[in-house]
Protein backbone atom coordinates (compact mmCIF):
# COMPACT_ATOMS: atom_id res chain seq x y z
CA UNK A 1 0.00 0.00 0.00
CA UNK A 2 1.34 3.31 -0.97
CA UNK A 3 1.63 6.27 1.46
CA UNK A 4 -0.01 9.19 0.80
CA UNK A 5 1.38 12.53 2.12
CA UNK A 6 0.27 16.35 1.97
CA UNK A 7 1.98 19.46 1.18
CA UNK A 8 -0.19 22.15 2.72
CA UNK A 9 -0.03 25.52 4.45
CA UNK A 10 -3.37 27.26 4.21
CA UNK A 11 -1.29 30.44 2.94
CA UNK A 12 -0.90 31.00 -0.54
CA UNK A 13 2.65 31.64 -2.48
CA UNK A 14 4.68 29.91 0.16
CA UNK A 15 6.06 26.86 -1.78
CA UNK A 16 3.73 23.71 -1.90
CA UNK A 17 4.22 23.51 -5.19
CA UNK A 18 7.72 24.36 -5.64
CA UNK A 19 7.55 21.54 -2.86
CA UNK A 20 5.88 19.10 -4.12
CA UNK A 21 7.74 18.66 -7.30
CA UNK A 22 11.08 18.50 -5.53
CA UNK A 23 10.02 16.22 -2.95
CA UNK A 24 8.08 13.91 -5.65
CA UNK A 25 11.17 14.01 -7.87
CA UNK A 26 13.40 13.56 -4.64
CA UNK A 27 11.67 10.51 -3.65
CA UNK A 28 11.87 9.00 -7.22
CA UNK A 29 15.51 9.55 -7.32
CA UNK A 30 15.51 7.20 -4.24
CA UNK A 31 14.13 4.15 -6.47
CA UNK A 32 10.45 4.70 -5.38
CA UNK A 33 7.58 4.67 -7.54
CA UNK A 34 5.50 7.92 -7.16
CA UNK A 35 3.04 10.47 -8.26
CA UNK A 36 2.55 13.77 -7.66
CA UNK A 37 -1.18 15.14 -7.83
CA UNK A 38 -2.31 18.67 -8.63
CA UNK A 39 -5.33 19.52 -6.11
CA UNK A 40 -5.64 23.37 -7.25
CA UNK A 41 -8.17 23.00 -9.74
CA UNK A 42 -8.67 25.49 -11.82
CA UNK A 43 -5.47 27.01 -10.55
CA UNK A 44 -2.89 24.12 -12.41
CA UNK A 45 0.57 24.86 -11.65
CA UNK A 46 2.37 21.88 -10.96
CA UNK A 47 2.24 20.60 -14.40
CA UNK A 48 4.40 23.98 -15.28
CA UNK A 49 6.91 23.32 -12.57
CA UNK A 50 7.37 19.97 -13.53
CA UNK A 51 7.78 20.49 -17.71
CA UNK A 52 5.02 18.44 -18.62
CA UNK A 53 2.67 20.65 -19.41
CA UNK A 54 2.56 19.98 -23.11
CA UNK A 55 1.99 16.23 -22.79
CA UNK A 56 -1.34 16.89 -20.49
CA UNK A 57 -4.45 15.56 -22.41
CA UNK A 58 -6.88 14.18 -19.51
CA UNK A 59 -6.66 15.00 -16.26
CA UNK A 60 -7.02 14.32 -12.60
CA UNK A 61 -11.10 15.73 -12.83
CA UNK A 62 -11.46 13.63 -16.03
CA UNK A 63 -10.72 10.49 -13.96
CA UNK A 64 -13.00 11.32 -11.04
CA UNK A 65 -16.09 11.94 -13.62
CA UNK A 66 -14.97 8.12 -15.38
CA UNK A 67 -13.94 10.38 -18.83
CA UNK A 68 -10.59 8.75 -18.71
CA UNK A 69 -8.64 5.69 -17.43
CA UNK A 70 -5.91 7.02 -15.12
CA UNK A 71 -2.99 5.70 -17.29
CA UNK A 72 -4.56 7.44 -19.57
CA UNK A 73 -4.52 10.62 -16.92
CA UNK A 74 -1.34 10.02 -15.17
CA UNK A 75 2.22 11.92 -17.62
CA UNK A 76 5.36 9.96 -16.79
CA UNK A 77 8.13 12.39 -16.29
CA UNK A 78 10.75 12.61 -18.71
CA UNK A 79 14.08 12.91 -16.88
CA UNK A 80 13.58 10.93 -13.22
CA UNK A 81 12.15 6.90 -13.61
CA UNK A 82 9.55 6.18 -11.61
CA UNK A 83 8.10 9.72 -11.52
CA UNK A 84 4.56 10.36 -12.54
CA UNK A 85 2.31 13.56 -12.62
CA UNK A 86 -1.62 13.66 -12.48
CA UNK A 87 -1.90 17.01 -14.02
CA UNK A 88 -5.63 18.81 -12.66
CA UNK A 89 -8.43 20.75 -14.92
CA UNK A 90 -7.61 24.72 -15.50
CA UNK A 91 -11.03 24.74 -16.69
CA UNK A 92 -13.12 23.02 -13.53
CA UNK A 93 -13.45 24.45 -10.00
CA UNK A 94 -13.15 22.72 -6.51
CA UNK A 95 -16.49 21.55 -6.64
CA UNK A 96 -15.10 18.48 -8.80
CA UNK A 97 -13.38 17.31 -5.86
CA UNK A 98 -16.05 14.85 -4.70
CA UNK A 99 -14.62 12.46 -1.49
CA UNK A 100 -15.87 9.04 -3.83
CA UNK A 101 -13.84 10.21 -6.32
CA UNK A 102 -10.88 11.00 -4.85
CA UNK A 103 -10.83 7.87 -2.33
CA UNK A 104 -11.34 6.15 -5.30
CA UNK A 105 -8.16 7.36 -7.24
CA UNK A 106 -5.92 7.38 -4.25
CA UNK A 107 -6.65 3.73 -3.59
CA UNK A 108 -6.23 2.49 -6.91
CA UNK A 109 -2.93 4.58 -7.08
CA UNK A 110 -1.75 3.20 -3.61
CA UNK A 111 -2.28 -0.32 -5.66
CA UNK A 112 0.81 0.69 -7.75
CA UNK A 113 2.97 3.21 -6.18
CA UNK A 114 4.94 3.60 -3.18
CA UNK A 115 4.05 7.23 -2.34
CA UNK A 116 1.55 9.39 -3.35
CA UNK A 117 2.40 13.45 -3.22
CA UNK A 118 -0.68 15.41 -2.74
CA UNK A 119 -0.04 19.11 -3.55
CA UNK A 120 -2.85 20.98 -1.89
CA UNK A 121 -4.10 24.54 -2.98
CA UNK A 122 -4.10 27.76 -0.41
CA UNK A 123 -7.06 28.06 1.96
CA UNK A 124 -9.27 25.59 4.05
CA UNK A 125 -11.92 25.10 1.40
CA UNK A 126 -12.87 22.07 -0.50
CA UNK A 127 -9.42 21.59 -2.29
CA UNK A 128 -7.55 21.74 0.53
CA UNK A 129 -10.00 19.75 2.39
CA UNK A 130 -9.61 16.78 0.04
CA UNK A 131 -6.14 17.20 -0.56
CA UNK A 132 -5.28 16.66 3.15
CA UNK A 133 -8.32 14.39 3.89
CA UNK A 134 -6.96 10.80 2.66
CA UNK A 135 -3.14 11.66 4.12
CA UNK A 136 -0.86 9.67 6.20
CA UNK A 137 1.67 12.25 6.22
CA UNK A 138 1.47 16.09 6.45
CA UNK A 139 4.03 18.03 5.40
CA UNK A 140 3.70 21.57 6.53
CA UNK A 141 4.97 24.19 4.20
CA UNK A 142 5.80 27.23 6.29
CA UNK A 143 7.22 30.93 5.45
CA UNK A 144 9.53 32.61 8.06
CA UNK A 145 6.69 35.18 8.71
CA UNK A 146 3.92 35.80 11.27
CA UNK A 147 0.66 35.42 9.11
CA UNK A 148 2.39 31.96 7.22
CA UNK A 149 2.90 30.49 10.56
CA UNK A 150 -0.33 31.64 11.79
CA UNK A 151 -2.11 30.04 9.26
CA UNK A 152 0.13 26.83 8.74
CA UNK A 153 -1.20 26.73 12.59
CA UNK A 154 -4.64 26.71 11.28
CA UNK A 155 -3.92 23.81 9.13
CA UNK A 156 -2.61 22.03 11.68
CA UNK A 157 -6.00 22.11 13.39
CA UNK A 158 -7.67 20.77 10.72
CA UNK A 159 -5.37 18.11 10.07
CA UNK A 160 -6.34 16.92 13.50
CA UNK A 161 -9.96 17.08 13.00
CA UNK A 162 -11.18 16.88 9.62
CA UNK A 163 -8.56 14.21 8.17
CA UNK A 164 -9.49 10.75 7.54
CA UNK A 165 -7.23 9.56 10.34
CA UNK A 166 -8.92 11.87 12.80
CA UNK A 167 -12.79 10.98 12.08
CA UNK A 168 -12.25 7.61 11.98
CA UNK A 169 -10.10 7.65 15.21
CA UNK A 170 -6.75 6.01 13.71
CA UNK A 171 -3.52 7.12 14.31
CA UNK A 172 -3.22 10.96 13.40
CA UNK A 173 -1.49 12.15 10.63
CA UNK A 174 2.28 12.61 11.26
CA UNK A 175 3.22 16.04 10.69
CA UNK A 176 6.37 17.36 9.47
CA UNK A 177 7.73 21.59 8.93
CA UNK A 178 9.33 22.03 5.53
CA UNK A 179 10.54 25.92 6.32
CA UNK A 180 11.02 27.83 3.17
CA UNK A 181 12.61 30.52 1.46
CA UNK A 182 14.83 30.81 4.81
CA UNK A 183 17.18 33.76 4.34
CA UNK A 184 19.75 33.63 7.52
CA UNK A 185 20.94 37.00 6.57
CA UNK A 186 17.15 38.85 6.74
CA UNK A 187 16.92 36.47 9.88
CA UNK A 188 20.20 37.95 11.81
CA UNK A 189 18.73 41.52 10.80
CA UNK A 190 15.34 40.61 12.79
CA UNK A 191 13.57 40.43 9.63
CA UNK A 192 12.34 36.93 9.39
CA UNK A 193 11.71 34.72 12.17
CA UNK A 194 14.39 32.42 13.40
CA UNK A 195 13.98 28.43 13.11
CA UNK A 196 13.35 28.16 16.49
CA UNK A 197 10.47 30.72 16.28
CA UNK A 198 8.40 28.99 14.14
CA UNK A 199 9.03 26.09 15.27
CA UNK A 200 8.44 27.13 19.09
CA UNK A 201 4.80 27.79 17.94
CA UNK A 202 3.93 25.30 15.47
CA UNK A 203 5.68 22.52 17.82
CA UNK A 204 6.20 20.08 15.31
CA UNK A 205 9.37 18.14 14.21
CA UNK A 206 11.24 20.13 11.56
CA UNK A 207 11.59 18.19 7.79
CA UNK A 208 13.93 20.52 6.50
CA UNK A 209 14.70 24.07 5.77
CA UNK A 210 14.93 25.42 2.45
CA UNK A 211 16.83 28.80 1.55
CA UNK A 212 15.81 31.58 -0.35
CA UNK A 213 17.35 31.03 -3.57
CA UNK A 214 17.26 32.40 -7.17
CA UNK A 215 17.48 28.63 -8.17
CA UNK A 216 14.18 28.14 -7.09
CA UNK A 217 12.82 30.89 -9.68
CA UNK A 218 14.81 29.46 -12.47
CA UNK A 219 13.83 26.08 -12.05
CA UNK A 220 10.28 26.76 -12.50
CA UNK A 221 10.55 28.91 -15.07
CA UNK A 222 12.41 26.05 -16.75
CA UNK A 223 9.91 23.74 -15.76
CA UNK A 224 12.57 21.28 -13.68
CA UNK A 225 11.96 20.53 -10.38
CA UNK A 226 15.09 22.46 -8.17
CA UNK A 227 16.14 19.03 -6.41
CA UNK A 228 17.61 18.19 -9.72
CA UNK A 229 19.74 21.11 -9.53
CA UNK A 230 21.93 19.75 -7.33
CA UNK A 231 24.66 22.64 -7.12
CA UNK A 232 21.91 24.55 -5.75
CA UNK A 233 21.38 25.42 -1.58
CA UNK A 234 17.60 24.65 -2.10
CA UNK A 235 18.55 21.87 -4.46
CA UNK A 236 20.43 20.15 -1.73
CA UNK A 237 17.94 21.43 0.99
CA UNK A 238 15.29 19.71 -0.79
CA UNK A 239 17.72 16.31 -0.93
CA UNK A 240 18.32 16.75 3.05
CA UNK A 241 14.91 16.72 3.82
CA UNK A 242 14.05 13.61 1.93
CA UNK A 243 16.59 11.37 3.48
CA UNK A 244 14.77 12.76 6.68
CA UNK A 245 12.02 12.04 5.43
CA UNK A 246 12.81 8.22 4.88
CA UNK A 247 14.13 8.22 8.46
CA UNK A 248 18.38 9.03 7.78
CA UNK A 249 19.84 11.60 9.77
CA UNK A 250 21.13 14.61 8.72
CA UNK A 251 22.15 17.78 9.85
CA UNK A 252 20.27 20.88 9.45
CA UNK A 253 22.34 23.15 6.69
CA UNK A 254 21.62 26.52 5.42
CA UNK A 255 20.63 28.14 8.86
CA UNK A 256 22.87 30.24 9.42
CA UNK A 257 24.50 33.38 7.27
CA UNK A 258 27.57 32.65 5.68
CA UNK A 259 30.72 34.30 6.49
CA UNK A 260 31.72 35.79 3.24
CA UNK A 261 36.03 35.37 4.04
CA UNK A 262 38.61 34.40 2.12
CA UNK A 263 38.97 31.26 4.28
CA UNK A 264 35.20 29.96 4.17
CA UNK A 265 34.93 30.51 0.21
CA UNK A 266 38.27 28.33 0.03
CA UNK A 267 36.97 25.66 1.50
CA UNK A 268 33.29 25.34 0.11
CA UNK A 269 35.24 25.54 -3.19
CA UNK A 270 36.32 22.75 -1.97
CA UNK A 271 33.78 21.18 -0.12
CA UNK B 1 -62.06 63.24 19.80
CA UNK B 2 -61.25 59.93 21.33
CA UNK B 3 -59.76 60.00 25.05
CA UNK B 4 -56.09 57.89 24.88
CA UNK B 5 -54.78 56.80 28.14
CA UNK B 6 -50.85 57.62 28.64
CA UNK B 7 -50.32 53.97 28.89
CA UNK B 8 -51.51 53.13 25.61
CA UNK B 9 -49.40 56.20 23.76
CA UNK B 10 -46.78 55.32 25.50
CA UNK B 11 -47.06 51.47 23.99
CA UNK B 12 -48.01 52.92 20.76
CA UNK B 13 -44.91 54.70 19.60
CA UNK B 14 -43.06 55.64 23.03
CA UNK B 15 -40.02 58.09 21.97
CA UNK B 16 -38.26 56.27 24.64
CA UNK B 17 -38.28 53.62 27.04
CA UNK B 18 -37.20 53.70 30.78
CA UNK B 19 -35.45 50.37 32.14
CA UNK B 20 -33.06 49.59 35.12
CA UNK B 21 -29.98 48.79 34.44
CA UNK B 22 -26.96 48.22 36.72
CA UNK B 23 -23.03 49.40 36.10
CA UNK B 24 -19.92 48.31 37.50
CA UNK B 25 -17.74 51.52 38.32
CA UNK B 26 -14.51 52.47 40.01
CA UNK B 27 -14.48 53.89 43.02
CA UNK B 28 -11.25 56.09 43.65
CA UNK B 29 -10.78 56.90 47.14
CA UNK B 30 -9.58 60.31 48.02
CA UNK B 31 -7.18 60.32 51.16
CA UNK B 32 -4.82 63.43 50.73
CA UNK B 33 -6.06 64.91 48.15
CA UNK B 34 -3.47 67.71 49.49
CA UNK B 35 -0.71 65.80 48.46
CA UNK B 36 1.61 66.69 46.12
CA UNK B 37 2.18 63.56 44.71
CA UNK B 38 -1.34 62.56 44.57
CA UNK B 39 -2.16 63.39 41.03
CA UNK B 40 1.36 62.29 39.45
CA UNK B 41 0.55 59.44 41.30
CA UNK B 42 -2.82 58.67 39.25
CA UNK B 43 -1.49 59.89 36.00
CA UNK B 44 1.48 57.19 36.42
CA UNK B 45 -1.54 54.43 37.51
CA UNK B 46 -3.47 55.56 34.56
CA UNK B 47 -0.60 55.14 31.94
CA UNK B 48 -0.01 51.43 32.85
CA UNK B 49 -3.49 50.49 30.92
CA UNK B 50 -4.02 53.73 29.35
CA UNK B 51 -7.39 52.11 26.75
CA UNK B 52 -8.79 50.25 30.02
CA UNK B 53 -8.71 54.21 32.06
CA UNK B 54 -9.95 56.16 29.20
CA UNK B 55 -12.89 57.95 30.02
CA UNK B 56 -14.13 55.63 32.34
CA UNK B 57 -16.53 56.71 35.04
CA UNK B 58 -15.57 57.09 38.42
CA UNK B 59 -17.07 57.29 41.69
CA UNK B 60 -15.16 59.77 44.23
CA UNK B 61 -15.21 58.44 47.44
CA UNK B 62 -14.55 61.32 50.46
CA UNK B 63 -15.96 59.17 52.98
CA UNK B 64 -12.13 58.60 54.63
CA UNK B 65 -10.66 62.61 53.93
CA UNK B 66 -8.56 63.34 57.17
CA UNK B 67 -10.81 65.77 59.67
CA UNK B 68 -7.95 68.24 59.63
CA UNK B 69 -7.68 68.19 56.14
CA UNK B 70 -7.97 72.07 54.89
CA UNK B 71 -11.36 72.83 52.81
CA UNK B 72 -11.11 70.58 49.64
CA UNK B 73 -11.97 72.54 46.76
CA UNK B 74 -14.09 69.83 44.50
CA UNK B 75 -14.38 71.62 41.42
CA UNK B 76 -10.49 72.13 41.01
CA UNK B 77 -10.55 69.00 42.01
CA UNK B 78 -12.89 66.97 39.81
CA UNK B 79 -11.15 69.08 36.88
CA UNK B 80 -7.77 67.95 38.05
CA UNK B 81 -9.16 64.07 37.28
CA UNK B 82 -10.78 65.06 34.76
CA UNK B 83 -7.10 66.02 32.73
CA UNK B 84 -6.55 62.21 33.71
CA UNK B 85 -9.33 61.14 31.01
CA UNK B 86 -11.46 59.95 34.13
CA UNK B 87 -14.80 61.12 34.30
CA UNK B 88 -16.00 62.02 37.50
CA UNK B 89 -19.83 60.83 37.74
CA UNK B 90 -20.32 60.31 41.66
CA UNK B 91 -19.43 60.68 44.90
CA UNK B 92 -19.87 59.06 47.84
CA UNK B 93 -18.94 60.27 51.65
CA UNK B 94 -17.19 63.24 53.04
CA UNK B 95 -18.22 65.74 55.25
CA UNK B 96 -21.19 68.20 54.44
CA UNK B 97 -19.37 71.18 52.66
CA UNK B 98 -17.41 68.75 50.15
CA UNK B 99 -21.28 67.08 49.82
CA UNK B 100 -22.72 70.16 48.72
CA UNK B 101 -19.78 71.25 46.43
CA UNK B 102 -19.93 68.02 45.07
CA UNK B 103 -23.73 67.91 44.30
CA UNK B 104 -23.48 71.51 43.12
CA UNK B 105 -21.08 70.42 40.08
CA UNK B 106 -23.79 68.22 39.26
CA UNK B 107 -22.24 64.58 40.94
CA UNK B 108 -24.77 62.22 42.16
CA UNK B 109 -24.37 60.83 45.43
CA UNK B 110 -24.15 57.40 45.45
CA UNK B 111 -24.88 55.00 48.67
CA UNK B 112 -22.14 54.33 50.41
CA UNK B 113 -21.34 50.47 50.01
CA UNK B 114 -21.24 48.11 52.76
CA UNK B 115 -20.44 44.64 52.94
CA UNK B 116 -22.18 42.42 51.88
CA UNK B 117 -23.28 39.95 54.66
CA UNK B 118 -21.61 36.43 55.19
CA UNK B 119 -24.89 34.95 56.61
CA UNK B 120 -27.26 35.16 53.34
CA UNK B 121 -30.90 34.92 54.48
CA UNK B 122 -32.51 31.35 54.10
CA UNK B 123 -35.09 31.75 50.82
CA UNK B 124 -38.56 30.66 52.18
CA UNK B 125 -41.17 28.98 49.91
CA UNK B 126 -44.97 30.16 50.25
CA UNK B 127 -45.65 27.98 53.16
CA UNK B 128 -43.41 29.53 55.53
CA UNK B 129 -41.04 26.58 55.27
CA UNK B 130 -37.30 26.97 54.51
CA UNK B 131 -36.44 25.85 51.16
CA UNK B 132 -34.06 22.73 51.12
CA UNK B 133 -30.53 23.84 50.66
CA UNK B 134 -29.12 23.51 47.16
CA UNK B 135 -27.59 19.78 46.65
CA UNK B 136 -24.03 19.73 47.04
CA UNK B 137 -22.21 19.90 43.62
CA UNK B 138 -21.60 16.66 42.11
CA UNK B 139 -17.84 16.07 41.40
CA UNK B 140 -16.73 16.95 37.23
CA UNK B 141 -13.44 15.93 36.34
CA UNK B 142 -11.78 18.53 34.45
CA UNK B 143 -11.18 18.47 30.66
CA UNK B 144 -8.18 17.19 29.45
CA UNK B 145 -6.34 18.84 26.42
CA UNK B 146 -2.95 16.84 25.72
CA UNK B 147 -2.35 18.42 21.91
CA UNK B 148 -1.72 21.89 21.25
CA UNK B 149 -4.69 24.33 20.18
CA UNK B 150 -4.23 25.09 17.02
CA UNK B 151 -5.44 28.52 15.28
CA UNK B 152 -9.11 28.27 15.02
CA UNK B 153 -9.64 25.48 17.48
CA UNK B 154 -12.39 25.87 20.29
CA UNK B 155 -12.21 23.95 23.04
CA UNK B 156 -15.20 24.77 25.88
CA UNK B 157 -15.02 23.14 29.11
CA UNK B 158 -18.72 23.20 30.46
CA UNK B 159 -19.08 23.49 33.81
CA UNK B 160 -15.54 22.49 34.92
CA UNK B 161 -12.21 23.19 34.80
CA UNK B 162 -10.01 22.99 31.74
CA UNK B 163 -5.95 21.70 32.03
CA UNK B 164 -4.29 22.39 28.81
CA UNK B 165 -0.98 20.41 28.93
CA UNK B 166 0.41 22.11 25.75
CA UNK B 167 0.27 25.75 23.81
CA UNK B 168 -2.45 27.27 23.17
CA UNK B 169 -1.93 29.06 19.16
CA UNK B 170 -2.82 32.62 18.22
CA UNK B 171 -6.21 32.69 17.14
CA UNK B 172 -7.55 29.26 19.34
CA UNK B 173 -10.08 29.95 22.09
CA UNK B 174 -9.97 28.17 25.08
CA UNK B 175 -13.06 28.20 27.19
CA UNK B 176 -14.04 26.89 30.72
CA UNK B 177 -16.98 28.01 33.50
CA UNK B 178 -14.20 26.88 35.87
CA UNK B 179 -10.45 27.87 36.39
CA UNK B 180 -7.91 27.25 33.13
CA UNK B 181 -4.61 25.36 33.54
CA UNK B 182 -2.18 26.17 30.39
CA UNK B 183 1.14 24.36 30.84
CA UNK B 184 2.59 25.86 28.07
CA UNK B 185 2.20 28.84 26.43
CA UNK B 186 -1.26 30.83 26.03
CA UNK B 187 -1.27 32.89 22.85
CA UNK B 188 -5.24 32.82 22.08
CA UNK B 189 -7.84 33.82 23.84
CA UNK B 190 -9.03 32.25 27.41
CA UNK B 191 -12.21 33.01 28.78
CA UNK B 192 -12.68 31.45 32.37
CA UNK B 193 -15.57 31.44 34.46
CA UNK B 194 -17.62 32.02 31.48
CA UNK B 195 -20.90 31.06 33.37
CA UNK B 196 -20.20 33.69 35.81
CA UNK B 197 -17.94 32.44 38.57
CA UNK B 198 -15.81 35.53 40.25
CA UNK B 199 -13.41 32.80 41.53
CA UNK B 200 -12.62 31.23 38.47
CA UNK B 201 -8.86 31.53 37.64
CA UNK B 202 -6.16 31.41 34.91
CA UNK B 203 -2.86 29.94 35.01
CA UNK B 204 -0.51 29.72 32.20
CA UNK B 205 3.33 29.15 32.13
CA UNK B 206 3.84 32.17 29.62
CA UNK B 207 1.49 34.93 28.97
CA UNK B 208 0.93 36.35 25.39
CA UNK B 209 -2.50 35.46 25.37
CA UNK B 210 -4.54 38.00 22.90
CA UNK B 211 -7.60 38.04 25.39
CA UNK B 212 -7.99 36.88 28.89
CA UNK B 213 -11.22 36.88 30.60
CA UNK B 214 -12.93 35.76 33.97
CA UNK B 215 -16.33 36.17 34.29
CA UNK B 216 -16.81 38.00 31.69
CA UNK B 217 -14.14 40.75 32.61
CA UNK B 218 -11.70 41.20 30.08
CA UNK B 219 -7.92 42.39 29.26
CA UNK B 220 -6.80 42.31 25.61
CA UNK B 221 -3.28 41.72 24.97
CA UNK B 222 -2.39 45.73 24.14
CA UNK B 223 -3.24 46.33 27.75
CA UNK B 224 -1.00 43.63 29.41
CA UNK B 225 1.68 45.15 31.43
CA UNK B 226 5.06 44.31 30.54
CA UNK B 227 6.24 42.98 33.51
CA UNK B 228 3.93 39.95 32.87
CA UNK B 229 4.31 39.42 29.53
CA UNK B 230 5.45 35.65 28.77
CA UNK B 231 5.90 34.98 32.46
CA UNK B 232 4.32 32.16 34.05
CA UNK B 233 1.17 33.78 36.00
CA UNK B 234 -1.91 33.43 37.78
CA UNK B 235 -5.24 35.81 36.82
CA UNK B 236 -8.09 36.29 39.21
CA UNK B 237 -10.39 38.65 40.01
CA UNK B 238 -10.71 40.83 43.23
CA UNK B 239 -12.68 43.76 43.50
CA UNK B 240 -14.11 43.72 40.22
CA UNK B 241 -10.68 43.79 39.17
CA UNK B 242 -8.75 41.44 36.73
CA UNK B 243 -5.03 40.78 38.72
CA UNK B 244 -1.94 39.60 36.65
CA UNK B 245 0.18 37.91 39.44
CA UNK B 246 3.27 36.24 38.54
CA UNK B 247 3.82 32.60 40.05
Amino acid sequence: MGKIIVMTSGKGGVGKTTSSAAFATGLALRGFKTVVIDFDVGLRNLDLVMGCERRVVFDFINVINGEAKLNQALVKDKRVDNLYILPTSQTRDKDALTKEGVERILNELSKEFDYIVCDSPAGIERGALMALYFADHAVIVTNPEVSSVRDSDRILGVLNSKSRRAEKGLEPVTQQLLLTRYDPERVERGEMLKVDDVLEILAIPLLGVIPESQAVLRASNIGMPVILDENSNAGQAYLDAVGRFLGEEVEHRFTSAQKKGLFSRLLRRTA
Amino acid sequence: MVAVSANQVAERDAPFQLRGNSFTMMVLKVLDPASPNFFPALAGKVRQAPNFFRHAPIVLDFDELPAHAPEVDVAAFVDKVREQYLLPVGFQGGPAPVQEQALALGLVPMPTGRATKLELARPVDSSGQPVAPPPEPVFRPAMMVTEPVRSGQQIYAAGTDLIIAAPVSHGAEVLADGNIHVYGALRGRALAGLAGDNNARIFCQSLEAEVVSIAGLYRVSEDLDQSVLKKAVQIRLNDGFLHIEPL
